[in-house]
């Protein structure tokens, strides 16, 4: 049968895969050492770059799979969810997000692991998130124009620049070992 | 006392990353996620307080359809995210209470930079509809224009705020 498998719905089979999908996500990241605040504010200053490195081998490994599982017929890719395009309310959320994430030296999902791997500071970042969507969601009425502004619906690369899916997928996999490169001689230099 | 395994080589790490993701999108068609559970959670928890208020919000209406928040996809997968990292830090012999800060920074400082920050990142994911899990690692993978958008202006914000905060790692 061709993937994906299952509906994410909420039955207690599909929801115990949610689960198990999030322990081996949440070992994946620990084992990477982003649990670790100081570890990952490293990518920041030049002196540790696993946040790259763990994140960009990552996206370069699922992405030739989903190509090439594709390729072959296993995966129909019209199946799986492309996270949708909202090109304003993503381009400010992520300078917003990203000097989050400085201050915090953890993102959402490593806030999590940090707090279950003892750390007193993922504890409180993951209150402060929490909190932060709390206070957003009861003041949304004046983000609601730019909330809703620009979208593209879930635009790809590849559609977008009007050439191949196989195309983008060979640059992508060109920068990231471009990009390793440069992030040992970074770390070589610091 | 016995000694603290290393971390994993990052390469090696984000290999089986990559692998966690892909299983990801081939069993369920839906990559991984983070900041949408604590969308939910925090529906839920108003709708809790204040149902009427919840429910008339225009942000966490949406996500209190169907079965209620709480038996919610992401919800559970963050529990396992938990779980998971527990597991792997407690096996690695890495497990311990502490506050990460640089040798001069103050626990308090820490704690409290840590929260506003925290915080921030709520607001920017809520506009963003994700974060680093849902957007940028899931959408990065699959190449959503969006989600490429969002990891360079996500990194770029990072660098710009990062050289103010030195002294919390000092």
């Amino acid at each position: 049968m061709t993937a994906p498998w299952i509906e994410t719905d909420t039955s207690g089979g599909a929801l115990a895969i949610a689960a198990g999908m999030g322990i081996a996500f949440g070992a994946a990241l620990e084992r990477a050492g982003l649990g670790s605040a100081r570890k990952l504010v490293g990518q920041f200053y030049g002196t540790d770059l696993a946040v790259f490195k763990v994140m960009f081998s990552a996206i370069v490994v699922a992405m030739l799979g989903a190509f090439w599982l594709a390729r072959f017929g296993v995966l129909d890719l019209s199946r799986v969810a492309v996270p949708e395009t909202w090109l304003l309310p993503q381009a400010i959320g992520g300078v917003v997000f990203g000097a989050g994430m400085a201050m915090a030296g953890l993102c959402p999902g490593t806030s999590c692991v940090a707090a279950a791997s003892g750390r007193g500071d993922g504890v409180v970042v993951l209150l402060g998130i929490f909190s932060g969507v709390v206070v957003t969601g009861l003041a949304f009425a004046p983000l609601r124009e730019l909330y809703a502004a620009t979208p593209r619906g879930p635009l790809t690369l590849p559609a977008w620049l009007g050439v191949s899916y196989g195309a983008v997928v060979f640059t992508v996999v060109a920068v990231a070992l471009v990009g390793f490169r440069a992030a040992e001689r970074i770390e070589g230099r610091s | 006392m016995i000694a603290r395994r290393a971390y994993a080589d990052p390469y090696v790490a984000g290999t089986c990353l990559g692998v966690v993701l892909l299983a990801a999108l081939v069993i369920t068609g839906r990559g991984l996620g983070a900041s949408g559970a604590f969308a939910t959670a925090a529906a839920g928890l108003t709708h809790a307080i204040a149902p009427a208020a919840a429910e008339a919000n225009p942000y966490f209406a949406r996500y209190l359809g169907g079965d209620g928040p709480w038996r919610d996809w992401l919800l559970f997968e963050i529990g396992g995210v938990v779980i998971g990292g527990f597991g792997s830090a407690w096996l690695a012999r890495r497990w311990r209470g502490e506050v990460e800060r640089g040798p001069r920074a103050r626990r308090a400082g820490r704690l409290a930079v840590g929260f506003a920050g925290g915080a921030i990142m709520g607001l920017g994911a809520v506009l963003a509809r994700g974060c680093t899990s849902g957007i940028a690692l899931t959408g990065g993978a699959l190449l959503s224009v969006g989600a490429w958008l969002f990891m360079i202006t996500a990194f770029a914000g990072a660098y710009l705020a990062a050289p103010l905060l030195r002294r919390m790692w000092r």
